[in-house]
């Protein structure tokens, strides 16, 4: 582990020596359910942060207000040192703030390789008037396309460079959308239930991508429903019900913890803690 | 007796629309449809109004402000781009289908509003716009007392220029079009096109690429309109119906939606075919060789379009991509 947490208390809240992502009073209700209400939180940079807690605990929603997918309705958000209180989802992303989604969203009808080159940020040629002079573009374009090959070598994706993103696998939707997050050069990847639909064999393999990342130095945050995948990659738990952090820690510390037993015991009776693996929630 | 009819008559007019006027029109319309929707992902079922502003910017420089030829066309391009920007700006950020609906709304509007007795002293009411041709007429070098081209494909000097001008600018949007869906920014809005979430989450303002495209293909729509005032000498509100906007949809299907060249080899097709059926209709019932109790000359008009209609159903049903598109990439959707 890069980053030292011993010594920080196992208390919702409690402060990080050196967080990518620092959240305040953060609320977003819909008509009368409150699904989000967050005092204080913050994330660790360089660890993998694992954000779980039972269906309807407001998780995705929770990561749609950091993601800007959703707007909360009052908060306060530092990203990487800066307020992002009026950054729009693609503002982040060019910030170093990048996410997947639940239902894995490959863009079917273009290659896995234009996938891949689409996450590649300043691409000149984007701007409508460059685009028409391919000279200024080009070798920019050979630079990405040189980096993307690289990434998809290691997702293993490279033998599908040339087909139909539609043509892969739900797993290998999940690898290109990952390697596709990639291209961004993130600081922080949210990951929305990377495991949820994959297959055990692939499960290993995404598992060992999302720490290569954090070897790396990048962090990664993501919401999880198995168990299992919580024990084996995260370094830190975030854990909320009923749209509050109820409890930080390792993992260890979370099976032990009295709030945490209450929120998951309350819809699941005489359940033990990991099987709650359900594809969506609230 | 089928030998009393004139094939020769019916195939010479055939080809000949193949690369008439009106091809032209359909086919600039449909390239704007075509970035669109074939590209975007943009539902826009009023492209005929994008259609009428082009022809109504043209044709008021000069009947209103007298400015020369160049700049009329610069302002039927401004028509259109205002129109773009009314019609996107609001509903760009919201689901795909409000665009949709507005545009097929906001079509009618100009049209109506072109046709209106309170606009009377500007766009002339029903009448139209009728004295704006002679500016562009002097840029002409074709001699307007004589013909020009070759086999069916010929036309007096006035006509032949229009037509001429119309090619040219397809030419060039044709050009436009491929080189754009070939650069990072044709990547960006097709990856828009197939889903706005993950292009916005890898950092791309999907809000401003669709209201990019929509100005483009309303700009080349624009055109199609300023190519008809050429070709017709007349801005008539009438002709800027509703249902032009669905024959600009068939056009591209039949030709294969994303694909550069589709809309141009679709317009071909759909006019000679629907030239051809015209024709051999209309000879068919004079001929006697269909009784006038079964059909008179004038329902010829109506069952072309319902052979157009029968056609297209059979092409989805066997060829669904159209002549250009790929099953390859049809059958993505269904999974």
């Amino acid at each position: 582990m890069p980053v030292d947490l011993e010594g920080i208390a196992w208390t919702p809240g409690v402060a990080k020596p050196d967080p990518i992502l620092v959240v305040d009073n953060m609320r977003r209700a819909f008509g009368g359910l409150v699904a989000v209400d967050v005092d204080h939180v913050e994330v660790q940079r360089g660890i993998i942060t694992a954000l779980i807690g039972p269906n309807g605990a407001g998780k995705t929603t929770f990561f749609n207000l950091l993601t800007r997918f959703d707007q909360p309705d009052s908060g306060h958000t530092v990203f990487n040192g800066g307020s992002i209180d009026r950054s729009s989802s693609h503002t982040l992303a060019q910030q170093g703030m990048v996410r997947t989604f639940q239902l894995t969203k490959a863009l079917t009808k273009l290659s896995v390789l234009e996938n891949m080159k689409l996450g590649a940020k300043q691409q000149r040629g984007e701007n409508f008037f460059r685009s028409l002079v391919t000279p200024i573009w080009r070798a920019q374009e050979k630079a990405i396309e040189a980096r993307a090959d690289d990434l998809l070598e290691r997702f293993k994706l490279d033998h599908m460079r040339d087909e139909y993103a539609g043509t892969l696998s739900g797993g290998q939707r999940k690898l290109l959308e990952m390697a596709r997050s990639l291209m961004t050069e993130p600081d922080l990847v949210m990951l929305d239930e990377p495991m949820a639909g994959v297959n055990p064999a692939l499960t290993q393999s995404l598992l060992g991508h999302v720490k290569s990342l954090r070897d790396e130095g990048i962090s990664v945050m993501f919401v999880e429903h198995d168990m299992d995948v919580v024990r084996d990659i995260s370094d830190w738990v975030i854990v909320m019900a009923e749209g509050r952090i109820i409890a930080e820690g390792p993992h260890e510390s979370i099976g032990k913890n009295k709030a945490v037993i209450d929120a998951y015991l309350g819809a699941h009776h005489d359940e033990p803690l990991d099987v709650d693996d359900e594809g969506g929630d609230a | 007796m089928l030998a009393a009819i004139d094939w020769s008559f019916i195939f010479e007019q055939s080809l000949n629309e193949a690369l008439d006027i009106n091809a032209v029109v359909y086919a600039l319309a449909a390239i704007g449809l075509n970035v669109h929707f074939g590209y975007a992902g943009l539902l826009n079922f009023g492209q005929v109004g994008f259609v009428a502003m082009g022809a109504y910017g043209m044709g008021l420089s000069i009947t209103l402000w007298n400015l020369n030829p160049f700049l009329a066309v610069l302002v039927g391009m401004i028509f259109a781009t205002i129109f773009a920007l009314i019609l996107g700006v609001p509903t760009l950020r919201l689901r795909a289908d409000y665009l949709a609906i507005v545009t097929i709304a906001a079509a009618e509007i100009v049209r109506l509003m072109a046709r209106s007795t309170a606009l009377r002293n500007v766009t002339r009411g029903a009448e139209g716009l009728n004295e704006f041709i002679g500016p562009f007429r002097a840029l002409s070098p074709f001699d307007p007392s004589q013909s020009y081209g070759f086999g069916p494909w010929q036309w007096r000097g006035a006509q032949f220029f229009a037509i001429v001008v119309g090619w040219v600018v397809v030419a060039l949007m044709l050009l436009l079009v491929w080189q754009l869906m070939r650069s990072p920014w044709g990547r960006v809005v097709k990856a828009i096109r197939e889903d706005e979430d993950a292009a916005r989450a890898l950092g791309k303002n999907a809000y401003w690429y669709k209201l990019q495209a929509l100005i483009l293909g309303g700009i080349i729509g624009g055109f199609a309109g300023m190519v008809q005032a050429l070709g017709n000498a007349t801005v008539q509100p009438d002709f800027f119906v509703a249902p032009l906007t669905f024959f600009f949809w068939l056009v591209l299907i039949l030709g294969g939606v994303g694909r550069v060249w589709s809309p141009v080899v679709g317009a071909m097709i759909y006019w000679t075919l629907i030239t051809f059926i015209q024709n051999l209709g209309r000879q068919l019932v004079t001929n006697d060789l269909i009784p006038t109790s079964i059909m008179d000359t004038s329902q010829v008009d109506q069952i072309k379009f319902w052979i157009v209609g029968l056609s297209l159903a059979l092409l989805m049903v066997f060829r669904p991509q159209g002549i250009f598109g790929s099953r390859e990439e049809m059958a993505l959707d269904a999974r």
